[in-house]
């Protein structure tokens, strides 16, 4: 028996030392986010977080810096050699984790992955039509069309080493249906980039070590880093006070003034480039949720304005947001690509103009509506339509609210389910940072040969709109192209086919001990993060 | 007895079936899961292939006689979040959840059981009325509150322990423990205490309602007339007489002890059985909805059958009175 206590004892005290020993020869950070990154497979989900995470492990061919400017990667520079051609020169001598040479073969291979059947990236794989290398450091990515934007669009597609992936049957990317049940690129990693997986546990920790081999000189000096999904807001934050994790994001808006108490931690805070609107079905004959029978109030452009007339953006920013959201008159953040400051204005917040619109129009007694709204994808998101139910009160519209969790919304509005909705709250940030994105997908005509308008929830339409993103697609001239794009905002603008509410604001907590940059898509980017000595 | 275990396990089986049947047929209820496997700028044709692909568009009838046919062959399926198999995910994360709810039910006996004798015994002492104030807080107040509460105090403020996680595991064949490890014991201590505080009052109650109905009936009183030492009367002739209930009663408890283990999961982001259900309810993964569902009421129906052949064991009277039974 006293033998048993004190091996107990040994064991403990071994643990302890060997925490002890760990902490003092190597800079350790720990981070928190609310979710896990899904998979470790670069093809597996396009996914702002997921791939965000990657980032650390694996590289493309281009990247953002700290500024969010555009720079080489893997690529050391890139030139439009025919318009439909873009020529990327290699970067030489890189090596992936494992020690073998990265070379043009293997972003060949890599554009090929994209288009197997578990590949949610598709749609970068549809950028390209072929690759064809030229010699181990120079590759030709020829596009469908002439592409002027490619660069930009690439910067979330990861190379894989090739060798490796056919050596562990990783050559396809992973499949959410199975049949490729442990698919070796799901739980292990083999990149270029700054990070090496020490350790992956799905959904509940994941170490990375520093890659002593990696080609770039960056400001981190982490030796190691400790992720861990914490789902709970309280315990994330409670994480982040007690100094069990260095950095956790997202912070509830109301928790800032608990960390500016605390002793030790900050929230870090910013404009995110994520814009937050109100849509209105403008298709169907008659609003499936309204009193109002055999018409649709919402294909009249007074109602459009004066719904968003009588809405109180300051009133939403200063008691809903806490200060911490900048309205929006445009459907992109300044951070975007085509974003244009002049034209960055709302019609004035003005009830009596917003009655006089609905009479004119022919409801002065306004009408009854249900509002589709998410309750835990954006920042406070079910209070800011609370907050618009409230203010169209005033103009005698009844607004149903039906707040429910992402999952559940999503099922409701989206495609698959008919874009069942009259009345809704999204929010998007354009995955290329570029405006054609969101005139693509948001505001262009749905359902037409060109399959733009996925996300145009409540089909507003003007043709103009398509034809202006054909075009901006191609438009190599930026001068012409911005000319496009401030077009297509404009039309948008003056038919009301959205109510662009704010940019949401970014909410990390940040240790006192570390330095980190905060990136304006929430991207946590651990090159930039230095623990201080 | 063979008879009646073999009965049992074929119920089981039929309550398994049900749990799942009823389970099913809530899922669409839950969302939509291609949303959260897919990237906002997948197209609609590649998400509607993908739902294809997931035999989500068949009939409910369809997909249930899947699942069930492929549970049969103790195949789950595969995770639509992690993108592995169910059952992988679920070796991975039960022994966090086991060593939980075990640790757990230890504190809750341990504590429970001589706090109820206690209180008991010395109905009026200023002890007894301080540990009866101290269960109606354990009974009253939520389990997450408490978790919170405990966070706040020794994890905040006084900084004596990690307030997430499970610490440093070591492992065992496929088995994780915590037990080894001083971090693996430092994180188990508030997840425990929160999940035990309230089966630790329940018993503790009971034990003494038990007691004092006990202490009251003749044989305790001969025992004392034959001049047994106190300790004797209390802790082996009226003890012994009051555990039946409590069996029965830790032994349902022990299941719901599994089961709500899930809010004290979340709470501590406890990597167990709870947190993985937890995060396929937000995510709709309905594979591992599924087989948690499932795998619960087999852990109910198994501690069921147990606690039934520990009356056996325990009461002589059932015994005789089925032998007896048996002979009509």
């Amino acid at each position: 028996m006293k033998h048993a206590k004190t091996a107990v004892r040994a064991l403990l005290a071994g643990g302890l030392m060997m925490g002890a020993a760990s902490a003092a020869n190597a800079e350790t950070f720990k981070w928190a986010f609310q979710g896990d990154l899904q998979t470790l497979d670069p093809h597996g989900l396009f996914e702002t977080m997921t791939l965000g995470f990657q980032r650390n492990i694996y590289e493309g061919l281009v990247a953002r810096n700290d500024k969010m400017e555009m720079e080489g990667a893997l690529a050391e520079s890139w030139e439009n050699t025919e318009p439909t051609t873009w020529r990327f020169k290699l970067r030489k001598g890189v090596k992936f984790h494992d020690g073998s040479d990265f070379k043009a073969d293997d972003v060949a291979f890599s554009v090929e992955r994209l288009r197997t059947e578990g590949s949610d990236m598709k749609v970068v794989a549809a950028l390209i039509k072929e690759a064809k290398v030229i010699d181990d450091y120079t590759i030709d990515l020829i596009t469908p069309s002439p592409n002027p934007i490619l660069p930009l669009q690439l910067e979330i597609f990861y190379i894989m080493d090739k060798q490796w992936a056919e050596k562990n049957k990783a050559v396809a990317a992973t499949n959410v249906k199975g049949g490729d049940e442990g698919n070796f690129a799901n739980l292990n990693a083999n990149g270029t980039g700054p990070f090496i997986v020490k350790e992956r546990q799905s959904g509940v920790k994941t170490v990375l070590t520093r890659n002593p081999n990696y080609w770039g000189s960056i400001p981190t000096n982490v030796t190691e880093a400790v992720f861990t999904p914490i789902d709970q807001d309280a315990t994330r934050v409670a994480a982040l006070i007690s100094g069990n994790v260095d950095m956790a994001y997202p912070i509830p808006v109301q928790d800032w003034k608990r960390l500016e108490d605390a002793a030790g931690v900050k929230p870090l805070t910013g404009p995110e480039a994520r814009t937050i609107f109100l849509g209105f079905d403008q298709l169907r004959e008659e609003l499936t949720t309204s009193n109002l029978k055999g018409k649709n109030p919402c294909k009249d452009v007074r109602v459009r304005k004066a719904f968003m007339q009588a809405i109180n953006i300051d009133a939403i920013k200063a008691k809903v947001m806490r200060g911490a959201a900048t309205p929006t008159g445009l459907m992109v953040a300044p951070q975007i690509n085509g974003f244009n400051k002049s034209m960055n204005t709302r019609p004035p917040y003005d009830v009596e103009a917003a009655k006089k619109l609905m009479a004119d129009a022919g409801y002065a007694d306004g009408f009854e509506v249900t509002m589709d709204c998410p309750n835990n994808r954006y920042v406070n998101d079910e209070k800011i339509c609370q907050a618009s139910a409230s203010m169209l009160a005033k103009i005698n519209v009844k607004v149903n609210l039906l707040a429910q969790p992402k999952s559940k919304y999503f099922g409701k509005v989206l495609a698959q389910n008919n874009y069942d909705t009259s009345f809704f709250l999204l929010g998007w940030t354009p995955s290329t940072f570029d405006s054609h994105n969101p005139i693509a997908s948001l505001m262009a005509c749905r359902g037409g040969e060109d399959k733009l308008g996925a996300f145009n929830l409540g089909g507003y339409c003007n043709p103009k709109i398509n034809e202006l993103a054909a075009k901006i697609q191609s438009e190599t001239d930026q001068e012409k192209r911005q000319a496009m794009i401030d077009e297509a905002f404009k039309i948008h603008q003056d038919e009301v086919g959205h109510i662009p509410l704010h940019q949401q604001p970014l909410s990390w907590g940040v240790s006192d001990k570390v330095d980190v940059v905060q990136r304006p898509d929430n991207v946590f980017d651990l090159r930039y993060t230095v623990v201080k000595k | 007895m063979i008879t009646f275990v073999l009965q049992r396990v074929l119920q089981s089986i039929l309550v398994m079936l049900t749990v799942a049947l009823i389970a099913f047929g809530l899922f669409r209820y839950v969302g939509d899961p291609i949303n959260n496997m897919v990237g906002q700028d997948t197209t609609i044709e590649e998400r509607a292939e993908l739902r294809e692909r997931l035999g989500l568009n068949d009939a409910f009838l369809v997909q249930f006689g899947r699942f069930a046919a492929n549970a049969a062959k103790g195949e789950f399926g595969f995770s639509y979040q992690h993108r592995r198999p169910v059952s992988e995910l679920i070796a991975e994360r039960l022994p966090a959840t086991l060593e939980l709810s075990l640790v757990s039910a230890i504190l809750a006996l341990v504590i429970g059981i001589p706090m109820g004798v206690y209180t008991a015994i010395r109905r009026h002492g200023a002890m007894s009325h301080a540990f009866m104030t101290l269960s109606l807080i354990g009974i009253s107040l939520p389990t997450f509150l408490i978790g919170i509460l405990l966070i706040l105090f020794f994890g905040v403020i006084l900084r004596w322990l990690p307030t997430f996680g499970r610490g440093d595991v070591i492992e065992i064949g496929w088995w994780t423990t915590g037990f080894l490890t001083a971090s693996g014991l430092k994180s188990l201590i508030m997840p425990a205490i929160t999940l035990a505080l309230f089966q630790m009052t329940l018993i503790m109650r009971l034990v003494r309602a038990e007691m004092l109905e006990v202490l009251r009936t003749d044989f305790v009183k001969f025992g004392r007339a034959r001049g047994l030492p106190d300790r004797y009367v209390h802790f082996v002739t009226a003890l012994k007489n009051t555990l039946v209930p409590v069996i029965t009663i830790t032994g349902l408890q022990l299941g719901s002890i599994i089961a709500f283990a899930i809010i004290t999961e979340s709470v501590f982001q406890w990597p167990g059985m709870g947190l993985l259900f937890i995060q396929a309810i937000g995510e709709v993964d309905i594979p591992v909805m599924a087989a948690y569902l499932v795998l619960i009421a087999f852990f109910f129906v198994v501690i069921n059958l147990i606690v039934d052949v520990l009356y056996y064991v325990v009461d002589p009277r059932l015994r005789v009175d089925r032998a007896g039974s048996g002979g009509h």
